[in-house]
């Protein structure tokens, strides 16, 4: 287990894994004993052209500071194309959130496959410390807290 | 009465179609027209004033029911039929497409000729919008982010936006959705962004450019730069895509830059 | 009993400061573009007085476009439930508001004190202090004059202001609350003569039809074919229910965090086509024609007959909002002079 310091910043990463390739390259991290950090927490779905990209939003406002999304290779897909239909949708998805000021700094696209056990450690590390130093993603939480501006009455 | 008039009167008087829409003047500016009869024809107008994009009536099953009708409209709306024949929500069949062209009433024979009419015709960009997207283009992110937090956050989610768009034809949006909720349906900064990153993305490959959406807004929001930018980026990366509709098909050499 | 009293002009912003240095909120007209919106002002000099009027109307500050009713907890077996704080509530002076904005407020409260008595509007509402100012401009969307109003009309105001020339301003103080207000600056104010004739600096408007013609002719006019040839193009965008300052149909829906949350209400329209949808499938008004039929048979028949109000002040926001320009009072004006 990492050692947590108060001090420190700890970010919260959430990944939109597919299950065939990324979720078993995530096993594999795994039985291969390959430490990594913590922080990630892994969403599982048959495919990446399943991922809805509003979910990625639902996770920001939901109080994510980092983002991964990773699939099967090109060519690999279990269902042949959805990762095709899904590389489209994040071409336009990102320069659109780009356009409308969200940090897409913030999501870390990957394609990791079964047997990339170690690369997977990489993916979620190299996300993990550099969220960490761009600190959490306080902006957008704000806005989600719209409501919250209103003060209740608590007896 | 106006050539327009008596060609649109004629195709009703012949028992061609049951309706024509089109445009007649309003209180400002022009507006939708639906004639019934020759006699209604004659209020039948056009001219560059006239934006409605009139494509909108074609999913409405209760202005058209399953009677053939001529539609009289301008550029998009010529565009925007081949778009929804495309996607399967019209019938060819039933529609008698006309524009106007100068003095010349063109009736459209086939997608074929619409296309070619679409391509040879393309109006001028609008320079505001333009020059607008290239502003925000040049904020950074932050400012970016404040700027459109600061514009949207005006929005009173009236929809106005989605019920002048065409192409936003779905029977329940997913706004109206609640199980599962995936955009608040309440107004407030953060689900009014949500509702136009939502409805780009939706619009995607698809949207006609017509700027409706943008003239609907009663709030004179800057949603038609939303649009155009959408539109520019999609023609910048996928070209003159014309296998289908560009989120719903895929090319195995589409090429990008950040998924490593 | 109504004080008549004159305001120099260049007075005016000096008593205006000193409302927005007292006052913990003053919600006046602002220049956005080429069109003006209510919103908050900490500075005389941002009032946009030469606007007809804005493209919202200023129902927001007693029924706000998104608001809590109340919070919960689930605490156990029990949830404790959570009422808004009074400080959310605050004393408002809405500034340059028009004749047809102020008389807005008759419906809606009678709407929100029909059965059940709302008590988060009726916070609201009566912490609100309206200052009018008449109209010496008019457009081809106002028809105030044909819905009982005019541009002078005082009903629903706390103060009205009507300039003279331009050096004099008639002050009309109608309630007690407008009577604090011009107790801010004494100074500022003077009687006014009995010989200042508000009528003539009015803007005229031409009446178009009269809501007993529209009363009589609705009696009568459910099943017509009118309701679909009016509303043919129309698109059912509810741009005309948001912006009009009597329309106060809402939602409630629920900002749900597992065991704790919130209770929302928001504005909505009965223009939607869901605004009418049975959960079994069912939707009563299932068209256009049958929703644009309820808006005007809400506002100009069940409304009076029912609370003894009509439901239309001639704003016109609705008829300049629309995206195809179903002009209420062309529609109004064809509706009295069907058969």
């Amino acid at each position: 287990m990492e050692e947590k310091n108060d001090n420190i910043f700890e970010p919260r990463i959430i990944a939109f894994v597919c299950n065939w390739c990324t979720y078993a390259g995530a096993d594999l991290t795994g039985t291969s004993r390959i430490k990594y950090s913590t922080n990630v927490e892994i969403v599982r779905f048959p495919c990446t052209g399943r991922i809805d990209f509003m979910l990625l939003l639902k996770a920001f406002a939901g109080g994510a500071d980092g983002i991964i999304i990773s699939g099967c290779h090109p060519n690999d897909c279990h269902y042949t194309s959805g990762n095709f239909h899904a590389r489209r949708r994040w071409m336009v998805f990102r320069d659109m959130l780009d356009f409308m000021g969200i940090d897409i700094e913030r999501i870390r696209w990957s394609w990791v496959s079964a047997a990339e056990g170690a690369k997977w450690a990489d993916v979620v590390n190299d996300t993990v410390s550099k969220i960490r130093e761009m600190g959490p993603y306080t902006e957008y939480k704000k806005a989600a807290k719209f409501l919250e501006e209103e003060k209740i009455i608590h007896e | 009465m106006s050539k327009l008039s008596k060609d649109t009167a004629a195709l009703l008087s012949e028992g061609t179609v049951k309706m024509i829409i089109g445009y007649e003047q309003g209180t400002e500016r022009p507006r939708p027209a639906f004639c019934h009869t020759p006699e209604d024809c004659e209020r039948l107008i056009f001219n560059d004033q006239c934006s409605n994009n009139l494509a909108v009536y074609l999913t409405k099953k209760e202005i058209i029911g399953e009677d053939k009708v001529g539609v009289v409209g301008n550029y998009y709306v010529v565009k925007t039929v081949i778009q929804l024949n495309l996607e399967n929500q019209i019938n060819l069949q039933n529609l008698v497409l006309m524009t106007v062209d100068g003095d010349d009433i063109i009736t459209f024979g086939s997608i074929d000729e619409m296309q070619q009419y679409v391509d040879t015709h393309e109006p001028v960009p609008n320079e505001k919008v333009l020059a607008a997207i290239e502003k925000i283009d040049k904020m950074s992110r932050s400012e970016r982010w404040e700027y459109w937090k600061s514009e949207l956050s005006k929005c009173v989610r009236c929809y106005a936006c989605r019920a002048a768009c065409p192409l936003c034809y779905c029977n329940r949006c997913v706004t109206e959705v609640n199980c599962p909720q995936w955009i608040e349906p309440w107004a407030s900064p953060l689900s009014n962004m949500e509702w136009q990153i939502n409805r780009i993305m939706h619009m995607s490959g698809r949207c006609v450019g017509c700027g409706e959406c943008a003239a609907a807004c009663p709030l004179e929001l800057p949603i038609g730069i939303l649009t155009k930018k959408m539109g520019m980026d999609i023609k910048n990366t996928f070209g003159g895509w014309k296998d289908g509709s560009v989120l719903s098909t895929y090319n195995v050499n589409d090429k990008e830059n950040f998924i490593k | 009993m109504m004080e008549r009293l004159i305001i120099k002009s260049d007075s005016i912003n000096t008593w205006l400061s000193k409302i927005i240095e007292t006052v913990p909120r003053v919600l006046a007209p602002v220049k956005i573009g080429s069109k003006a919106e209510f919103k908050e002002i900490k500075d005389a000099g941002s009032v946009a007085y030469d606007v007809i009027t804005t493209t919202s109307s200023i129902k927001s500050a007693a029924f706000p476009n998104t608001e809590t009713l109340f919070t919960y907890e689930k605490q156990g077996l029990e949830t404790k439930l959570y009422d808004v704080a009074e400080d959310n509530f605050l004393d408002t002076v809405i500034w340059r508001a028009r004749p047809c904005d102020a008389v807005g407020f008759g419906p809606l409260t009678k709407i929100f004190n029909w059965d059940y008595k709302d008590k988060l509007y009726n916070e609201r509402f009566s912490r609100l202090v309206v200052v009018s100012f008449a109209c010496d401009k008019a457009d081809e969307c106002c028809f105030c004059t044909s819905v009982g109003g005019g541009p002078g009309n005082t009903a629903g105001s706390d103060i009205m202001l009507t300039k003279i020339n331009d050096e004099d301003t008639l002050v009309e103080v109608l309630t007690d609350k407008g009577r604090k207000l011009i107790d801010l600056c004494k100074d500022c104010f003077t009687d006014a003569d009995d010989s200042i004739d508000k009528e003539s600096v009015l803007a005229k408007v031409p009446v178009k039809f009269t809501r007993e013609q529209i009363h009589e002719k609705l009696a009568k006019a459910f099943e017509s074919p009118i309701w679909k040839a009016q509303s043919e193009r129309c698109l059912g965008c509810g741009a005309c229910a948001f912006v009009c300052p009597t329309c106060a149909c809402f939602d409630i829906q629920e900002d749900a965090h597992g065991n704790h949350g919130r209770r929302v209400r928001c504005w909505d329209s009965c223009g939607f086509t869901l605004f009418t949808q049975h959960t079994s499938g069912h939707n009563p008004r299932p068209t256009q024609a049958t929703r644009w039929r309820q808006r005007v048979m809400h506002k100009f028949s069940y409304m009076p007959d029912r609370l003894d109000i009509y439901g239309c002040t001639g704003c016109g926001r609705c008829s300049r909002a629309c995206p195809v320009d179903m002009n209420i009072a062309e529609h109004l004006k064809n509706i009295a002079n069907n058969e």
